[in-house]
Protein backbone atom coordinates (compact mmCIF):
# COMPACT_ATOMS: atom_id res chain seq x y z
CA UNK A 1 0.00 0.00 0.00
CA UNK A 2 1.27 3.31 -0.90
CA UNK A 3 -0.96 5.30 1.54
CA UNK A 4 -1.23 5.21 4.69
CA UNK A 5 -4.19 4.40 6.28
CA UNK A 6 -6.12 6.78 6.32
CA UNK A 7 -8.57 7.53 9.87
CA UNK A 8 -9.75 10.67 11.16
CA UNK A 9 -11.36 11.97 14.35
CA UNK A 10 -14.80 11.56 15.01
CA UNK A 11 -17.18 12.92 17.43
CA UNK A 12 -19.72 10.95 19.57
CA UNK A 13 -22.19 11.74 21.91
CA UNK A 14 -23.17 9.48 24.96
CA UNK A 15 -26.05 10.02 26.98
CA UNK A 16 -27.70 12.58 28.78
CA UNK A 17 -30.08 9.29 28.92
CA UNK A 18 -27.69 6.36 28.46
CA UNK A 19 -28.34 3.48 30.82
CA UNK A 20 -24.64 3.35 32.02
CA UNK A 21 -24.06 6.91 33.05
CA UNK A 22 -25.46 6.72 36.28
CA UNK A 23 -28.17 9.22 35.93
CA UNK A 24 -28.26 11.62 33.88
CA UNK A 25 -25.35 12.93 32.41
CA UNK A 26 -23.44 13.48 29.07
CA UNK A 27 -20.22 12.92 27.44
CA UNK A 28 -19.02 14.25 24.16
CA UNK A 29 -16.74 11.75 22.75
CA UNK A 30 -13.80 12.40 20.44
CA UNK A 31 -12.70 9.17 19.14
CA UNK A 32 -10.40 7.39 16.46
CA UNK A 33 -11.55 4.21 15.91
CA UNK A 34 -12.60 2.55 18.97
CA UNK A 35 -9.78 4.61 21.12
CA UNK A 36 -11.14 7.54 22.65
CA UNK A 37 -8.98 11.06 22.20
CA UNK A 38 -10.86 12.56 25.28
CA UNK A 39 -14.10 12.13 26.67
CA UNK A 40 -15.43 15.57 27.86
CA UNK A 41 -18.24 15.35 30.43
CA UNK A 42 -21.04 17.94 30.01
CA UNK A 43 -22.77 17.59 33.77
CA UNK A 44 -25.73 20.03 35.34
CA UNK A 45 -29.03 18.13 34.07
CA UNK A 46 -29.07 17.11 37.87
CA UNK A 47 -28.80 20.77 39.29
CA UNK A 48 -31.81 21.11 41.39
CA UNK A 49 -30.13 24.33 42.99
CA UNK A 50 -30.03 22.47 46.58
CA UNK A 51 -27.34 25.03 48.06
CA UNK A 52 -29.47 27.81 47.37
CA UNK A 53 -32.87 26.55 49.04
CA UNK A 54 -30.57 25.99 51.44
CA UNK A 55 -30.26 29.95 52.57
CA UNK A 56 -34.46 29.83 52.34
CA UNK A 57 -35.53 26.97 54.37
CA UNK A 58 -33.66 27.38 57.54
CA UNK A 59 -31.69 24.40 59.60
CA UNK A 60 -34.05 22.38 60.68
CA UNK A 61 -36.02 22.57 57.05
CA UNK A 62 -33.14 21.77 54.79
CA UNK A 63 -32.53 18.07 56.39
CA UNK A 64 -34.84 16.52 54.20
CA UNK A 65 -33.64 18.57 51.00
CA UNK A 66 -29.70 16.62 52.07
CA UNK A 67 -30.91 13.37 50.92
CA UNK A 68 -31.66 14.68 47.66
CA UNK A 69 -27.66 15.61 47.42
CA UNK A 70 -26.52 12.13 47.20
CA UNK A 71 -29.93 9.99 46.90
CA UNK A 72 -28.17 6.46 47.08
CA UNK A 73 -26.39 7.17 50.66
CA UNK A 74 -28.34 9.93 51.92
CA UNK A 75 -27.72 9.18 55.20
CA UNK A 76 -24.30 10.55 54.95
CA UNK A 77 -25.59 13.78 54.25
CA UNK A 78 -27.90 13.73 56.72
CA UNK A 79 -25.40 13.46 59.13
CA UNK A 80 -22.86 16.16 57.19
CA UNK A 81 -25.55 18.55 57.62
CA UNK A 82 -26.49 17.37 61.33
CA UNK A 83 -22.98 17.79 62.17
CA UNK A 84 -22.27 21.13 60.51
CA UNK A 85 -24.84 22.58 62.29
CA UNK A 86 -24.13 20.96 65.55
CA UNK A 87 -20.65 22.44 65.74
CA UNK A 88 -21.83 25.89 64.16
CA UNK A 89 -24.21 25.97 67.39
CA UNK A 90 -22.27 23.71 69.99
CA UNK A 91 -25.14 21.02 70.18
CA UNK A 92 -24.26 17.95 72.09
CA UNK A 93 -25.22 14.56 70.74
CA UNK A 94 -26.17 11.79 72.82
CA UNK A 95 -24.11 8.64 72.60
CA UNK A 96 -27.23 6.77 72.06
CA UNK A 97 -27.53 8.88 69.40
CA UNK A 98 -24.27 8.53 67.71
CA UNK A 99 -24.39 4.76 67.54
CA UNK A 100 -27.80 4.80 65.81
CA UNK A 101 -26.19 7.83 63.45
CA UNK A 102 -23.24 4.81 63.27
CA UNK A 103 -25.59 2.21 62.89
CA UNK A 104 -27.56 4.00 59.83
CA UNK A 105 -25.26 4.90 57.88
CA UNK A 106 -22.99 2.07 57.77
CA UNK A 107 -26.14 -0.09 56.47
CA UNK A 108 -26.15 2.93 54.22
CA UNK A 109 -22.70 1.97 53.18
CA UNK A 110 -23.50 -1.26 52.74
CA UNK A 111 -26.56 -0.67 50.51
CA UNK A 112 -24.49 1.68 48.31
CA UNK A 113 -21.75 -0.18 47.79
CA UNK A 114 -24.15 -3.42 46.86
CA UNK A 115 -25.18 -1.01 43.94
CA UNK A 116 -21.84 -0.08 42.99
CA UNK A 117 -20.55 -3.74 42.69
CA UNK A 118 -23.84 -4.72 41.23
CA UNK A 119 -23.91 -1.82 39.02
CA UNK A 120 -19.93 -2.48 37.89
CA UNK A 121 -21.54 -6.38 37.07
CA UNK A 122 -24.41 -4.54 34.79
CA UNK A 123 -22.35 -1.97 33.12
CA UNK A 124 -20.19 -4.25 31.73
CA UNK A 125 -22.67 -6.72 30.55
CA UNK A 126 -23.41 -9.04 33.05
CA UNK A 127 -26.95 -8.48 34.55
CA UNK A 128 -26.96 -11.49 37.15
CA UNK A 129 -24.55 -9.54 39.47
CA UNK A 130 -26.69 -6.41 39.16
CA UNK A 131 -29.94 -9.11 40.30
CA UNK A 132 -27.71 -10.71 43.09
CA UNK A 133 -26.26 -7.52 44.65
CA UNK A 134 -30.11 -5.91 44.43
CA UNK A 135 -31.65 -8.46 46.32
CA UNK A 136 -29.13 -8.37 49.33
CA UNK A 137 -29.83 -4.54 48.73
CA UNK A 138 -33.45 -5.07 49.13
CA UNK A 139 -33.30 -6.19 52.97
CA UNK A 140 -30.86 -3.42 53.94
CA UNK A 141 -33.76 -1.20 52.13
CA UNK A 142 -36.64 -2.78 54.61
CA UNK A 143 -34.66 -2.69 57.87
CA UNK A 144 -33.77 1.15 57.28
CA UNK A 145 -37.59 1.51 56.28
CA UNK A 146 -38.30 -0.11 59.29
CA UNK A 147 -35.89 2.40 61.31
CA UNK A 148 -36.71 5.74 59.57
CA UNK A 149 -39.79 4.92 57.38
CA UNK A 150 -38.22 5.62 53.80
CA UNK A 151 -36.74 3.70 51.77
CA UNK A 152 -34.52 5.86 49.78
CA UNK A 153 -34.77 9.65 50.98
CA UNK A 154 -34.03 8.88 54.92
CA UNK A 155 -34.43 12.05 56.46
CA UNK A 156 -33.74 9.86 59.91
CA UNK A 157 -30.86 12.38 61.87
CA UNK A 158 -32.01 15.63 63.67
CA UNK A 159 -29.78 18.49 64.67
CA UNK A 160 -28.80 16.86 68.08
CA UNK A 161 -29.18 13.47 67.18
CA UNK A 162 -31.80 10.95 65.76
CA UNK A 163 -35.29 11.33 64.81
CA UNK A 164 -36.17 7.56 65.77
CA UNK A 165 -34.91 4.94 68.45
CA UNK A 166 -34.54 1.19 66.94
CA UNK A 167 -37.58 -0.24 66.88
CA UNK A 168 -38.16 -3.44 69.26
CA UNK A 169 -36.58 -6.90 67.62
CA UNK A 170 -34.49 -4.48 65.28
CA UNK A 171 -31.62 -5.21 66.60
CA UNK A 172 -31.78 -9.15 66.32
CA UNK A 173 -33.04 -8.66 63.10
CA UNK A 174 -30.06 -6.56 61.46
CA UNK A 175 -27.65 -9.21 63.16
CA UNK A 176 -29.56 -12.01 61.60
CA UNK A 177 -29.15 -10.16 58.24
CA UNK A 178 -25.00 -9.32 58.87
CA UNK A 179 -25.42 -13.03 59.57
CA UNK A 180 -26.70 -13.69 56.28
CA UNK A 181 -24.68 -11.79 54.29
CA UNK A 182 -21.18 -12.89 54.97
CA UNK A 183 -21.81 -16.29 53.01
CA UNK A 184 -23.42 -13.98 50.19
CA UNK A 185 -20.08 -11.88 49.88
CA UNK A 186 -18.00 -15.00 49.22
CA UNK A 187 -20.44 -16.20 46.66
CA UNK A 188 -20.50 -12.67 45.04
CA UNK A 189 -16.53 -12.63 44.93
CA UNK A 190 -16.48 -16.19 43.18
CA UNK A 191 -19.53 -15.61 40.85
CA UNK A 192 -18.33 -12.04 39.44
CA UNK A 193 -15.29 -10.78 41.22
CA UNK A 194 -12.75 -13.38 40.69
CA UNK A 195 -14.37 -14.31 37.52
CA UNK A 196 -11.93 -14.23 34.41
CA UNK A 197 -14.23 -12.10 32.50
CA UNK A 198 -14.55 -9.44 35.01
CA UNK A 199 -10.26 -9.29 36.00
CA UNK A 200 -9.58 -9.23 31.95
CA UNK A 201 -12.33 -5.94 31.93
CA UNK A 202 -10.91 -4.29 35.10
CA UNK A 203 -7.48 -5.20 35.77
CA UNK A 204 -4.93 -2.45 34.09
CA UNK A 205 -7.60 -0.32 33.24
CA UNK A 206 -7.43 3.73 34.01
CA UNK A 207 -4.70 3.67 36.49
CA UNK A 208 -4.68 6.49 38.50
CA UNK A 209 -1.76 7.09 41.07
CA UNK A 210 -0.97 8.69 44.45
CA UNK A 211 -0.24 11.56 43.60
CA UNK A 212 -2.49 12.52 40.44
CA UNK A 213 -5.55 11.01 42.87
CA UNK A 214 -4.66 13.73 45.47
CA UNK A 215 -4.08 16.52 42.78
CA UNK A 216 -7.53 16.31 41.69
CA UNK A 217 -8.60 15.53 45.00
CA UNK A 218 -10.03 12.05 44.21
CA UNK A 219 -11.29 11.15 48.15
CA UNK A 220 -13.04 7.91 49.93
CA UNK A 221 -12.61 4.17 48.40
CA UNK A 222 -11.28 5.80 44.94
CA UNK A 223 -8.68 7.82 47.00
CA UNK A 224 -7.44 4.55 48.88
CA UNK A 225 -7.62 2.02 45.42
CA UNK A 226 -4.16 4.19 44.68
CA UNK A 227 -2.68 3.33 47.93
CA UNK A 228 -3.34 6.60 50.03
CA UNK A 229 -4.22 6.05 53.33
CA UNK A 230 -7.15 8.03 54.27
CA UNK A 231 -10.41 7.31 55.84
CA UNK A 232 -11.75 10.30 57.88
CA UNK A 233 -13.29 8.14 60.26
CA UNK A 234 -9.40 6.90 61.21
CA UNK A 235 -8.01 9.60 60.59
CA UNK A 236 -10.16 12.79 61.32
CA UNK A 237 -12.30 10.57 63.67
CA UNK A 238 -15.96 12.36 64.68
CA UNK A 239 -19.04 10.54 66.02
CA UNK A 240 -17.75 7.27 67.80
CA UNK A 241 -15.32 5.57 65.40
CA UNK A 242 -12.92 5.83 67.56
CA UNK A 243 -14.44 3.20 69.38
CA UNK A 244 -14.97 1.01 67.08
CA UNK A 245 -12.42 -1.15 65.57
CA UNK A 246 -11.65 -1.64 61.51
CA UNK A 247 -9.71 -1.87 59.34
CA UNK A 248 -8.46 0.39 56.22
CA UNK A 249 -8.09 -1.57 52.87
CA UNK A 250 -6.12 0.01 50.56
CA UNK A 251 -5.10 -0.89 46.54
CA UNK A 252 -2.68 -3.18 46.49
CA UNK A 253 -2.78 -3.63 42.50
CA UNK A 254 -3.33 -8.03 43.02
CA UNK A 255 -4.36 -8.22 39.43
CA UNK A 256 -2.93 -5.63 38.13
CA UNK A 257 -1.46 -1.70 38.63
CA UNK A 258 -2.50 -0.04 42.41
CA UNK A 259 -5.04 2.09 41.72
CA UNK A 260 -6.48 0.17 38.40
CA UNK A 261 -10.38 -0.52 38.38
CA UNK A 262 -10.34 -3.51 39.78
CA UNK A 263 -9.08 -2.09 42.48
CA UNK A 264 -11.25 0.73 42.69
CA UNK A 265 -13.88 -2.20 42.76
CA UNK A 266 -12.30 -4.12 44.79
CA UNK A 267 -12.17 -1.45 47.59
CA UNK A 268 -16.00 -2.07 47.94
CA UNK A 269 -16.01 -5.42 48.75
CA UNK A 270 -13.36 -4.71 51.06
CA UNK A 271 -15.17 -1.95 52.87
CA UNK A 272 -18.36 -4.17 53.11
CA UNK A 273 -16.29 -6.82 55.18
CA UNK A 274 -15.22 -3.63 57.68
CA UNK A 275 -18.79 -2.14 57.94
CA UNK A 276 -20.07 -5.32 58.79
CA UNK A 277 -17.69 -5.89 61.51
CA UNK A 278 -18.51 -2.38 62.52
CA UNK A 279 -22.07 -3.09 62.27
CA UNK A 280 -21.46 -6.06 64.90
CA UNK A 281 -19.71 -4.20 67.36
CA UNK A 282 -21.88 -0.72 67.24
CA UNK A 283 -24.94 -3.16 67.64
CA UNK A 284 -23.74 -4.97 70.64
CA UNK A 285 -22.13 -2.13 72.24
CA UNK A 286 -24.87 0.12 71.81
CA UNK A 287 -25.66 2.07 75.45
CA UNK A 288 -29.10 2.90 76.57
CA UNK A 289 -30.39 6.05 76.97
CA UNK A 290 -31.96 9.22 74.82
CA UNK A 291 -31.25 9.17 70.95
CA UNK A 292 -32.21 13.00 70.48
CA UNK A 293 -30.33 16.13 72.35
CA UNK A 294 -32.78 19.32 73.09
CA UNK A 295 -32.31 21.58 70.58
CA UNK A 296 -34.49 24.70 70.24
CA UNK A 297 -36.90 24.44 66.99
CA UNK A 298 -36.22 28.12 65.93
CA UNK A 299 -32.28 27.27 66.12
CA UNK A 300 -29.55 30.09 65.27
CA UNK A 301 -26.58 29.32 65.51
CA UNK A 302 -23.86 32.24 66.25
CA UNK A 303 -22.24 33.90 63.35
CA UNK A 304 -19.37 31.79 62.51
CA UNK A 305 -18.62 29.12 60.12
CA UNK A 306 -17.22 26.01 59.51
CA UNK A 307 -16.52 23.01 57.41
CA UNK A 308 -17.16 19.27 58.28
CA UNK A 309 -16.19 16.24 57.04
CA UNK A 310 -17.92 13.21 56.56
CA UNK A 311 -16.51 9.72 55.03
CA UNK A 312 -19.69 9.07 53.04
CA UNK A 313 -19.57 5.57 50.82
CA UNK A 314 -18.33 7.73 47.66
CA UNK A 315 -15.64 9.19 50.16
CA UNK A 316 -14.60 12.38 51.86
CA UNK A 317 -17.74 14.71 52.03
CA UNK A 318 -17.08 18.36 52.91
CA UNK A 319 -20.08 20.56 54.52
CA UNK A 320 -18.95 24.28 54.31
CA UNK A 321 -21.36 26.14 56.20
CA UNK A 322 -21.64 30.02 56.64
CA UNK A 323 -24.13 31.42 59.82
CA UNK A 324 -25.26 34.94 60.28
CA UNK A 325 -26.66 34.52 63.58
CA UNK A 326 -29.84 34.61 61.90
CA UNK A 327 -32.42 31.18 61.61
CA UNK A 328 -31.28 31.04 57.94
CA UNK A 329 -27.50 29.83 56.98
CA UNK A 330 -25.53 32.22 55.29
CA UNK A 331 -24.27 30.13 52.80
CA UNK A 332 -24.15 25.98 52.26
CA UNK A 333 -21.42 24.36 49.93
CA UNK A 334 -20.93 20.43 49.54
CA UNK A 335 -17.78 19.04 48.26
CA UNK A 336 -18.77 15.45 47.32
CA UNK A 337 -16.72 12.75 45.84
CA UNK A 338 -18.36 12.67 42.91
CA UNK A 339 -17.83 16.06 41.38
CA UNK A 340 -14.07 15.30 42.02
CA UNK A 341 -14.47 12.37 40.14
CA UNK A 342 -16.23 13.69 37.40
CA UNK A 343 -13.59 16.52 36.82
CA UNK A 344 -10.84 14.11 36.28
CA UNK A 345 -12.56 11.65 33.79
CA UNK A 346 -11.40 14.02 30.73
CA UNK A 347 -7.66 13.20 31.79
CA UNK A 348 -8.29 9.90 32.06
CA UNK A 349 -10.30 9.10 29.27
CA UNK A 350 -6.92 9.99 26.69
CA UNK A 351 -6.31 6.40 25.09
CA UNK A 352 -8.89 4.58 26.52
CA UNK A 353 -11.64 2.31 24.39
CA UNK A 354 -14.70 3.37 24.93
CA UNK A 355 -16.18 0.50 26.01
CA UNK A 356 -13.81 1.10 29.16
CA UNK A 357 -15.43 4.63 29.47
CA UNK A 358 -18.43 3.07 31.31
CA UNK A 359 -15.64 0.58 33.19
CA UNK A 360 -14.01 3.83 34.63
CA UNK A 361 -17.13 5.85 35.01
CA UNK A 362 -18.58 2.47 37.57
CA UNK A 363 -15.48 1.96 39.38
CA UNK A 364 -15.57 5.95 40.13
CA UNK A 365 -18.63 4.99 41.42
CA UNK A 366 -20.42 8.71 40.04
CA UNK A 367 -23.34 9.44 41.02
CA UNK A 368 -25.08 12.32 38.96
CA UNK A 369 -27.36 13.77 41.46
CA UNK A 370 -23.82 14.28 43.59
CA UNK A 371 -21.96 16.27 40.87
CA UNK A 372 -24.88 18.80 40.10
CA UNK A 373 -27.13 18.91 43.66
CA UNK B 1 0.30 21.22 62.86
CA UNK B 2 -3.05 23.08 64.17
CA UNK B 3 -4.53 25.07 61.51
CA UNK B 4 -3.97 28.54 63.32
CA UNK B 5 -0.38 27.60 64.05
CA UNK B 6 -0.08 26.99 60.09
CA UNK B 7 -1.98 30.64 59.57
CA UNK B 8 0.45 32.61 61.91
CA UNK B 9 3.42 31.07 60.20
CA UNK B 10 2.28 31.88 56.75
CA UNK B 11 1.65 35.46 58.27
CA UNK B 12 5.18 35.47 59.22
CA UNK B 13 6.48 34.65 56.14
CA UNK B 14 4.46 36.79 53.86
CA UNK B 15 5.06 40.39 56.07
CA UNK B 16 1.56 42.30 54.93
CA UNK B 17 -0.11 40.32 52.97
CA UNK B 18 -2.34 38.46 55.18
CA UNK B 19 -4.62 41.25 55.51
CA UNK B 20 -6.57 39.10 58.47
CA UNK B 21 -6.58 36.50 60.94
CA UNK B 22 -9.61 35.61 62.47
CA UNK B 23 -10.37 33.30 64.83
CA UNK B 24 -13.76 33.09 64.53
CA UNK B 25 -15.35 30.36 66.04
CA UNK B 26 -15.46 27.44 65.13
CA UNK B 27 -13.00 27.32 62.17
CA UNK B 28 -10.05 29.52 62.14
CA UNK B 29 -9.64 31.51 58.30
CA UNK B 30 -6.77 34.24 56.70
CA UNK B 31 -8.35 36.64 54.38
CA UNK B 32 -4.91 37.13 51.96
CA UNK B 33 -3.99 39.87 49.42
CA UNK B 34 -5.42 38.55 46.43
CA UNK B 35 -3.02 39.58 44.16
CA UNK B 36 -0.97 37.04 45.30
CA UNK B 37 -2.69 34.22 45.80
CA UNK B 38 -0.90 31.92 43.58
CA UNK B 39 2.35 32.80 45.20
CA UNK B 40 0.53 31.95 48.63
CA UNK B 41 -0.59 28.62 46.99
CA UNK B 42 3.01 27.64 45.50
CA UNK B 43 4.35 28.01 48.74
CA UNK B 44 2.28 26.17 50.41
CA UNK B 45 2.63 23.15 48.68
CA UNK B 46 5.85 23.30 47.94
CA UNK B 47 7.19 24.19 51.62
CA UNK B 48 8.12 20.50 53.44
CA UNK B 49 6.67 21.85 56.44
CA UNK B 50 3.08 22.32 55.27
CA UNK B 51 3.29 20.37 51.93
CA UNK B 52 -0.83 21.10 51.38
CA UNK B 53 -0.76 18.82 48.29
CA UNK B 54 -4.74 18.70 48.28
CA UNK B 55 -6.95 21.55 47.36
CA UNK B 56 -10.14 19.69 49.41
CA UNK B 57 -12.84 22.34 48.52
CA UNK B 58 -12.53 25.76 46.90
CA UNK B 59 -15.46 27.74 47.08
CA UNK B 60 -17.14 31.32 46.90
CA UNK B 61 -19.80 33.58 49.35
CA UNK B 62 -21.15 36.56 48.55
CA UNK B 63 -21.63 38.54 51.70
CA UNK B 64 -23.42 41.91 49.79
CA UNK B 65 -20.80 44.07 49.75
CA UNK B 66 -18.02 41.77 48.65
CA UNK B 67 -17.48 38.39 47.29
CA UNK B 68 -15.34 35.79 48.82
CA UNK B 69 -13.33 32.98 47.36
CA UNK B 70 -12.77 30.41 50.05
CA UNK B 71 -9.35 27.43 49.66
CA UNK B 72 -9.64 24.84 52.12
CA UNK B 73 -5.94 23.17 51.61
CA UNK B 74 -5.21 20.14 53.02
CA UNK B 75 -2.10 18.18 53.31
CA UNK B 76 -2.16 14.00 53.16
CA UNK B 77 1.40 13.76 54.32
CA UNK B 78 1.25 15.97 57.34
CA UNK B 79 -2.75 15.40 57.79
CA UNK B 80 -3.17 19.20 58.49
CA UNK B 81 -4.74 21.78 56.69
CA UNK B 82 -5.76 25.20 56.72
CA UNK B 83 -8.32 27.96 55.05
CA UNK B 84 -7.30 30.73 52.80
CA UNK B 85 -10.06 33.47 51.87
CA UNK B 86 -9.46 36.37 49.31
CA UNK B 87 -12.34 39.27 49.19
CA UNK B 88 -12.78 40.74 45.88
CA UNK B 89 -14.92 43.29 44.64
CA UNK B 90 -18.48 42.90 43.99
CA UNK B 91 -18.67 44.34 40.38
CA UNK B 92 -16.07 42.77 38.65
CA UNK B 93 -14.33 39.85 40.84
CA UNK B 94 -11.52 38.93 39.24
CA UNK B 95 -8.24 36.62 40.73
CA UNK B 96 -5.96 34.47 39.30
CA UNK B 97 -6.48 30.82 39.07
CA UNK B 98 -4.91 28.36 41.10
CA UNK B 99 -5.69 25.58 38.32
CA UNK B 100 -2.01 25.46 37.83
CA UNK B 101 -0.95 24.55 40.99
CA UNK B 102 -3.85 21.86 41.92
CA UNK B 103 -5.87 20.43 38.83
CA UNK B 104 -8.89 19.72 41.12
CA UNK B 105 -8.91 23.76 41.37
CA UNK B 106 -10.51 23.84 37.34
CA UNK B 107 -14.06 21.93 37.98
CA UNK B 108 -14.46 23.85 41.07
CA UNK B 109 -13.57 27.38 39.53
CA UNK B 110 -15.79 26.58 36.97
CA UNK B 111 -18.60 26.29 39.53
CA UNK B 112 -18.31 29.29 41.24
CA UNK B 113 -17.79 31.38 37.96
CA UNK B 114 -21.25 29.38 37.35
CA UNK B 115 -22.99 30.22 40.41
CA UNK B 116 -21.06 33.80 41.85
CA UNK B 117 -19.73 35.18 38.35
CA UNK B 118 -16.01 35.56 39.85
CA UNK B 119 -13.91 35.56 36.68
CA UNK B 120 -10.73 32.86 37.20
CA UNK B 121 -7.48 34.51 35.28
CA UNK B 122 -5.45 31.92 33.61
CA UNK B 123 -8.44 28.88 33.37
CA UNK B 124 -7.86 26.85 30.77
CA UNK B 125 -11.85 26.47 30.30
CA UNK B 126 -13.62 28.80 31.81
CA UNK B 127 -17.35 27.67 30.85
CA UNK B 128 -20.65 27.53 32.90
CA UNK B 129 -20.96 23.71 34.15
CA UNK B 130 -24.45 23.89 36.32
CA UNK B 131 -26.36 26.30 34.54
CA UNK B 132 -26.87 26.21 30.87
CA UNK B 133 -24.42 28.35 28.64
CA UNK B 134 -26.71 30.83 27.88
CA UNK B 135 -28.12 31.43 31.68
CA UNK B 136 -28.04 35.08 32.65
CA UNK B 137 -26.79 36.00 36.02
CA UNK B 138 -25.26 33.80 38.67
CA UNK B 139 -27.35 32.47 41.02
CA UNK B 140 -25.71 32.15 44.43
CA UNK B 141 -25.36 36.34 44.35
CA UNK B 142 -27.69 37.09 47.09
CA UNK B 143 -29.37 39.56 44.79
CA UNK B 144 -30.28 37.29 42.36
CA UNK B 145 -33.86 37.50 41.02
CA UNK B 146 -34.81 33.62 38.71
CA UNK B 147 -36.58 34.73 35.62
CA UNK B 148 -39.83 33.60 35.02
CA UNK B 149 -39.12 31.42 31.84
CA UNK B 150 -36.16 30.48 30.35
CA UNK B 151 -36.67 29.85 26.65
CA UNK B 152 -40.92 29.88 27.32
CA UNK B 153 -40.53 27.02 29.76
CA UNK B 154 -41.67 27.96 33.11
CA UNK B 155 -39.38 28.24 36.14
CA UNK B 156 -42.53 28.81 38.35
CA UNK B 157 -46.22 27.06 38.85
CA UNK B 158 -49.24 28.20 40.40
CA UNK B 159 -49.18 26.01 43.65
CA UNK B 160 -51.85 22.78 43.25
CA UNK B 161 -52.92 23.45 47.11
CA UNK B 162 -54.08 27.37 45.90
CA UNK B 163 -56.06 25.75 43.05
CA UNK B 164 -57.71 23.21 44.89
CA UNK B 165 -59.18 25.43 47.09
CA UNK B 166 -60.70 27.85 44.63
CA UNK B 167 -61.97 25.00 42.69
CA UNK B 168 -63.88 24.24 45.63
CA UNK B 169 -65.06 27.75 46.31
CA UNK B 170 -66.36 27.76 42.52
Amino acid sequence: MSEAFHTEEMTLNMGPQHPSTHGVLRFVIKADGEVMREAIPDVGYLHRSIEKIAEKVGYHGFMPYTDRVDYVCAMFTNQGWAMACEKLGNVEVPRRGEYCRVIATEFNRLASHLLTVGLMGMDIGAMTPFLHALREREMINDLIEELCGARLTFNYMRIGGVAWDLPPGWREKAIAYLDHLAPILDEFNSLFSYNKICIERLANVAVIDAADAINYNLVGPNLRASGVNWDVRKDMPYSVYPELEFDVPLGSGEWGTTGDAMDRYMMRIREMVQSSRILRQALKQMPEGAVLGKVVRNFKPPAGECQIRVESARGDQGWYVVSDGTGFPWRVHVRTGSFAAMGMIQKLSRGLMIADLVVLIASLDVIAPEIDR
Amino acid sequence: MESLAILKRVGERFPGKVLELSERKPDPFAVVDSASIVEFGRFLRDDPEFAMDCLSNETGVDYKEHVEVVYHLFSYSHRHGCELKVKLPRANPEVASVEEIWRAANWMEREIFDLLGVNFIGHSDMRRILMPEDWLGYPLRKDFVEPLEYHGIATVRESPIIRLDQQKKK
